[in-house]
């Protein structure tokens, strides 16, 4: 799949801001005033932020308000109502705070909740595609969820949390790297099922219906980078969890702190890079792709 | 509204025949050159007399080699448009409302007013049946010449979509696959036709018929036993230079 730079984004900072907020929704850390301010800044500068890069994912971003209708059917509008939901919640709970001194304990777990269903409705958006095996996978949303609450714990200096989140996201990600590969085999379809032809003898995909590039190649049969593959995914587990943890059990410092913060933020980026970089589409198959 | 409605007992769709089908390309073309002009915003191309020309279009003809494990190759021309899925994950998916599927006929369709382009049904459907228009950023799709078949302004011939209108070879069928009498649904049942990727659980209504078998190729020659057998041991000066040429390095005496 084609990764867009406005979908990693997306996912990766929106990922991290709502996993922050999750956990200062339930009071970890317990921070009022100028510190919850600067708490909820940083959320709320991820979270939203993530969330408008995507619309520049959109071709008709002026008719985004559309996409809250159809939450009986779609993850992303799904996701669309959680996303807000969850902000409202959490700009209540955090001005209470903030201005107040008064922790609205109940809007706090309600604007937690709301956080990680925002982070579950993103990943059921590429979950539930069957079209492309690599990700209609249980272990998609564990992921998401694996890695928002990681990184939210990492920004939440929430140490003791911090530490086993991420070297379970870290170990959740190495196993679905390595086995990922074998998705596309096991989900069975084929060039002999697409076609129907596979009764007559072995398939090979003879001309294509276009000299020039389309939409379809473009967006689904991306294939550029994959060769790398093996050492972005050492990099960004590098990166993302292995130095973050490293440092978070050194004596705590602001710049270690930073540091595991920059370098967790890089890692993530890889692997949510690989995650579309890497993912087949069964479309492909029509053009003897894959 | 882009959640499915209950299936309806009418299923309009195509049979293509992939026995027939010539891979002309005649039904792209007539499909481009009707659904630029008709439903929703033209299909546009991009660069399309430059160096690196690109377009929008509904209906696309692969072509592929097949090769039987004991008999020659065949080429095979493989249309390949929207399915018109009974249960078509590119209408689920869509948040607005935009992709949806006419309870009526079985018609999948976008609402271009409504569409934001976020291509995530492209993304859902299997068959890259769908294309986001690079010109309108809207999603563009087969419509089943859904302005042709109701159109009664149109003589009765011309009631059908313009691939089915166009096709020279007849491949291409158009009719009620909910109907088990249809003239299309008893050639599904004579012929086998198929699905494509069944795994998948989208139940497509449009329905491909498998290649004829071939005639294994026979020795029909009969004048050959008449005719004198050829020397396998070559006389004169053909036999000189085999022999001669056979005792070079790398030759084969």
């Amino acid at each position: 799949m084609h990764p867009a730079p406005s979908v990693i984004i997306f996912t990766t900072f929106s990922g991290l801001g709502f996993g922050l907020l999750f956990w200062l929704g339930i009071g970890l850390p317990n921070v009022t005033g100028w510190v919850a301010f600067a708490f909820f800044s940083i959320s709320y500068l991820m979270a939203v932020g993530g969330l408008m890069a995507s619309t520049f994912h959109l071709g008709h971003p002026e008719r985004a308000l559309k996409a809250f209708s159809q939450w009986r059917s779609s993850w992303l509008s799904r996701e669309a109502w959680c996303a807000v939901a969850g902000l409202l919640a959490m700009a209540l709970y955090g001005a209470a705070l903030i201005f107040f001194d008064n922790r609205l304990r109940l809007l706090g777990f309600l604007g937690s909740a709301l956080s990680l269903g925002t982070i579950f409705t993103t990943a059921m958006i590429y979950t539930q595609l069957k079209s492309v095996p690599r990700w209609n996978q249980p272990t998609t949303p564990a992921l998401f969820l694996a890695f928002s609450l990681s990184g939210g714990a990492l920004l939440a200096g929430q140490i003791r949390f911090a530490i086993p989140l991420l070297t379970l996201a870290g170990l959740l990600q190495g196993y679905i790297w390595a086995t990922g590969d074998s998705r596309f085999t096991q989900a069975g379809t084929t060039i002999a099922t697409a076609t129907g032809l596979g009764k007559i003898g072995s398939i090979r995909a003879f001309e294509p219906p276009h000299t020039g590039p389309n939409y379809l190649l473009k967006e689904m049969a991306y294939i550029v980078g994959r060769k790398h593959a093996r050492r972005l995914q050492f990099i960004s587990l590098t990166l993302g969890f292995g130095l973050p943890v490293i440092l978070l059990l050194l004596p705590f410092s602001h710049w270690t702190a930073l540091i595991a913060v920059v370098s967790h933020i890089a890692g993530i980026l890889a692997a949510r890079w690989l995650f579309f970089a890497q993912a087949e589409h069964v479309m492909g198959l029509y053009y003897g792709k894959r | 509204m882009t959640q499915l409605p209950p299936p309806s007992s009418v299923k309009l769709g195509l049979v293509i025949d992939l026995d027939t089908c010539v891979g002309c390309h005649a039904c792209v073309i007539s499909c481009k050159g009707w659904n630029t002009e008709n439903y929703g915003v033209p299909l546009s191309d991009q660069d399309p007399y430059g160096a690196d020309p690109s377009g929008t279009f509904l209906n696309r003809v692969h072509s592929y080699e097949v090769q039987p494990p004991d008999a020659t190759a065949q080429l095979i021309h493989f249309p390949k448009s929207c399915l018109h899925c009974d249960d078509a994950p590119c209408v689920t998916v869509c948040p607005t409302g935009a992709s949806y599927k006419r309870a009526e006929d079985g018609i999948v369709l976008v609402n271009e007013d409504a569409c934001i382009g976020c291509g995530l049904c492209a993304w859902a459907c299997p068959y890259g049946a769908r294309e986001m228009d690079a010109a309108a950023k809207v999603m563009k799709k087969c419509t089943l010449c859904v302005d042709r078949i109701y159109n009664n302004n149109l003589d009765p011939q011309d009631q059908v979509p313009a691939c089915v209108r166009t096709c020279p070879s007849g491949a291409r069928h158009f009719g009620d696959l909910g109907d088990e009498t249809s003239a299309v649904s008893l050639l599904v049942a004579e012929r086998g036709g198929f699905d494509l990727m069944p795994e998948q659980g989208t139940k497509p209504t449009n329905k491909y018929l498998p290649p004829r078998l071939k005639d294994a190729p026979q020795d029909i020659d009969i004048l050959a036993p008449f005719l004198a057998p050829i020397a396998t041991d070559p006389k004169g000066f053909l036999g000189w230079l085999d022999r001669s040429l056979s005792i070079l390095p790398g030759g084969n005496p």
